[in-house]
């Protein structure tokens, strides 16, 4: 399937985080026919295994593939009649960045779903303290049109709202919409099971769409839990340059994928994926996270007995908007990198990262400087 | 699906660049039409010939501009300055998608991400001029080859009925619901008199395009076809609402630029009463329409206005109720058949 076909279903499906089953709906069925086994688990994850080449007598390792399948949306607080209409409260679920609500249409997951649109009075009609501010959850209203009554029927406080975008392409293969964070880590791992359909992996691949990521890590801990891989790699989104973000340490959109260093990553796993962007002779960026990650990576990396974990960033302009942007290109690599990686695993990757950690003064990789210097322990 | 306003709310016609929206509705009205012409601003003047009986030509405004963006610089990262095209409220800018130039480039308005803001940034209002329109470009020069300085943005919505069929909900419904009245009014049975048609240009950068269709068209009366903010929204403070949506046509009394010909008014409304066409009294107070400068064109012509009541204007979505919008259609042309020159004879 074309990159961008994948990623228009995969956004446009509503998966508000703790609701995620509409996006679970979409992502079974391009996943079935690249796994050997596919389960929801029962807090709203899905889980596609694909077992490797490895002999049967013992256990195969295994690696895990996290990519969290929620997005932000809206929480219906409260109803408030006004002149006969009934109009939504809202908060926020996850991150909402409030500045960009005003103006946005959403669907609300009652009854039925209810499309409304998040509206709210013009300057000179809001009490004084709220004039030169954002829309604040007291001053938006999500309105659907319909009389109180009807309302009152068919929205309760605590039905979730998701927000509407279609996919929409800019230019130099670019698009934009609404949670591409991290529908397109969905994507690169779809991406990746397609290319281990015609390469030999001697590893099972445990692909999970992870829920309720942008709340508390949920759906990682469980199936890190539940899958008990050996090991983990972790696909999120990465702040890009853009308007107003222009900082040295962001990543360029286009730039490839952004591997996360520090105390959430297993050197051994950042290793892994670096020798295999080496292997195929593709850019890498790397970020460093001083503690957590802010993904999912944070959850599995102390499941169980521990975790290791490597962690890939998609650059992406515009986080937490509807109006998040990415180049496909990078969606295509992390795919491509994922799969090359997984295909190098093999019987000694667990113990070679181990004894890596007991070898005095040999840091595993720290750097595109550093490169150069290989270690020869691939 | 009413297709009228699903044509017209989707086309584009920022002020000062209204090329698309005139071509559709010249369109729409050229087999209804007697004679249709193009001014010097650009707005779109039909007439239709009465039945004869009274010697009077009467005009119809709805203006066909919207607001939107231009233009105004691209920067060395290939991304668009603009400024506002018309009022604009900052806070209904993030977030949202639009279309570029006469090739419609799909661009996004986005902001520093949330993540890296400070705390105290969280209910900051970005203003205007730091925010970018980002059309995927990587250069100036090449976004220079899609987009020029001096290009004009519109917002992306498209029409859309909600679940209960009688509400809408799209973009410049401010005022393409005018514009869709007017045309259901050309497409109707003739009147006793002369219809001057005029769908005008520019009325949100200053009501520019009604001063020159007015004084063309010569009229001996004026009725204005308006989409009017509708504040009927739970408030903190509660404001009595200036109108409400589906509660019925608004008719103006007054406004910020006019007091509305208290004749033609008063006939507005014994209509509205003998027909059982639901209207209601916009508060008289603020705001503005091409009344106000048609008004006083040339020796002056007696003008009054009628609304449909819509929420979020000058927003890229805007909400209007369906039965307003058919009760607008049936008070003006009901209006209309039982206007005489009598009635707007002063004393």
């Amino acid at each position: 399937m074309e990159t961008f076909d994948l990623l228009k279903q995969l956004t446009e499906a509503p998966g508000p985080t703790g609701k995620e089953e509409g996006a679970a709906a979409v992502i079974e069925p391009l996943w079935r026919p690249l796994v050997d086994e596919i389960v929801a688990d029962r807090v709203g994850s899905l889980v596609g295994i694909k077992r490797g080449a490895g002999p049967m007598e013992r256990p195969r390792p295994s690696i895990l593939l996290a990519a969290h399948l929620d997005e932000l949306g809206l929480m219906v607080s409260r109803i408030v009649e006004h002149g006969g209409y009934g109009f939504l409260r809202v908060t926020g679920l996850g991150g909402v960045d409030r500045r960009h609500l005003f103006g946005q249409t959403a669907v609300v997951h009652g009854v039925k779903p209810l499309t409304g649109v998040l509206g709210g009075l013009p300057y000179s009609y809001l009490p004084e303290q709220e004039r030169d501010k954002a829309f604040s959850y007291e001053t938006l209203v999500l309105d659907v049109g319909l009389p109180v009554e009807q309302v009152r029927e068919l929205v309760s406080i605590g039905d979730f709202i998701s927000f509407r975008q279609p996919l929409r392409k800019l230019g130099n293969g670019r698009v934009a919409g609404k949670a591409l964070d991290n529908r397109s880590s969905v994507a690169a791992v779809t991406i990746c099971l397609e290319y281990l359909q015609g390469r030999r992996h001697m590893w099972d691949v445990i692909a999970v769409a992870t829920s309720q990521e942008e709340t508390t890590y949920l759906g990682a801990y469980t199936s890190a839990y539940a899958q008990r891989p050996d090991a983990a790699v972790v696909i999120d989104v990465t702040h890009a340059k853009g308007p107003g973000s222009s900082e040295s340490e962001l990543a360029e959109l286009g730039g490839g994928p952004v591997l996360g260093i520090g105390a959430n990553v297993h050197p051994g796993l950042f290793k892994a994926l670096r020798d295999a962007a080496e292997a195929l002779e593709m850019k890498v960026g790397i970020e460093p996270h001083a503690a957590g990650s802010g993904t999912d990576a944070y959850a599995i990396q102390v499941a169980r007995e521990g975790i290791p974990t490597g962690l890939i960033g998609i650059p992406l302009r515009y986080m937490h908007t509807m109006v998040e942007t990415i180049d496909m290109a990078d969606v295509e690599r992390v795919g491509r990198l994922l799969a090359e990686m997984i295909a190098r695993l093999d019987d000694h990757f667990m113990d070679g990262i181990r004894e890596d950690m007991m070898r005095p003064h040999k840091p595993v990789g720290n750097g595109a400087e550093q490169n150069a210097t290989k270690d020869g322990n691939a | 699906m009413n297709d009228l306003l699903k044509q017209l709310t989707e086309a584009i016609g920022v002020s000062g660049a209204e090329k698309e929206v005139r071509l559709l509705i010249r369109d729409l009205i050229a087999d209804y039409v007697d004679e249709w012409s193009v001014d010097a601003m650009g707005n779109l003047v039909a007439i239709r010939r009465g039945t004869g009986q009274y010697d009077m030509r009467v005009l119809i405004d709805a203006h066909m501009d919207e607001v939107g963006l231009l233009i105004t610089d691209i920067d060395s990262g290939g991304m668009l300055k603009f400024t506002n095209v018309g009022g604009f409220d900052d806070r209904a800018l993030l977030g949202k998608v639009v279309q570029v130039g006469p090739d419609k480039i799909t661009g996004v308005i986005g902001a520093r991400a949330i993540h890296l803001l400070k705390s105290s940034e969280y209910s900051k209002v970005v203003k205007m001029d730091a925010m970018r329109i980002d059309i995927g470009a990587k250069s100036k020069e090449a976004a220079s080859a899609k987009v020029k300085v001096g290009d004009y943005a519109a917002f992306v919505t498209e029409y859309e009925e909600l679940d209960s069929d009688r509400t809408a909900i799209g973009k410049a419904f401010d005022n393409r619901a005018g514009c869709a009245a007017l045309i259901e009014l050309l497409r109707g049975e003739r009147y006793p008199f002369d219809l001057v048609a005029a769908f005008t240009v520019q009325e949100e950068v200053g009501l520019r395009g009604a001063r020159i269709a007015a004084f063309n068209a010569r009229a001996d009366a004026a009725l204005v076809l308006e989409c009017t903010p509708a504040y009927d929204l739970p408030n903190e403070k509660d404001v009595s609402p200036n109108v409400a949506m589906g509660k019925g046509v608004s008719v103006y009394i007054m406004d910020s630029r006019t007091i509305q010909d208290p004749r033609f008014v008063a006939h507005i409304m014994a209509t509205g009463d003998a027909q059982g066409i639901p209207y209601q009294v916009r508060q008289p107070g603020g705001g503005g329409t091409n009344t106000g400068m048609i008004q006083r064109a040339g020796a002056g012509i007696p003008a009054a206005t009628l609304a449909v009541p819509g929420r979020y204007a000058h927003t890229p979505t805007m909400m209007i109720s369906l039965d307003d919008y058919h009760n607008i259609v049936r008070l003006a042309d009901a209006t209309l058949r039982t206007l005489t020159p009598d009635i707007l004879r002063r004393a």
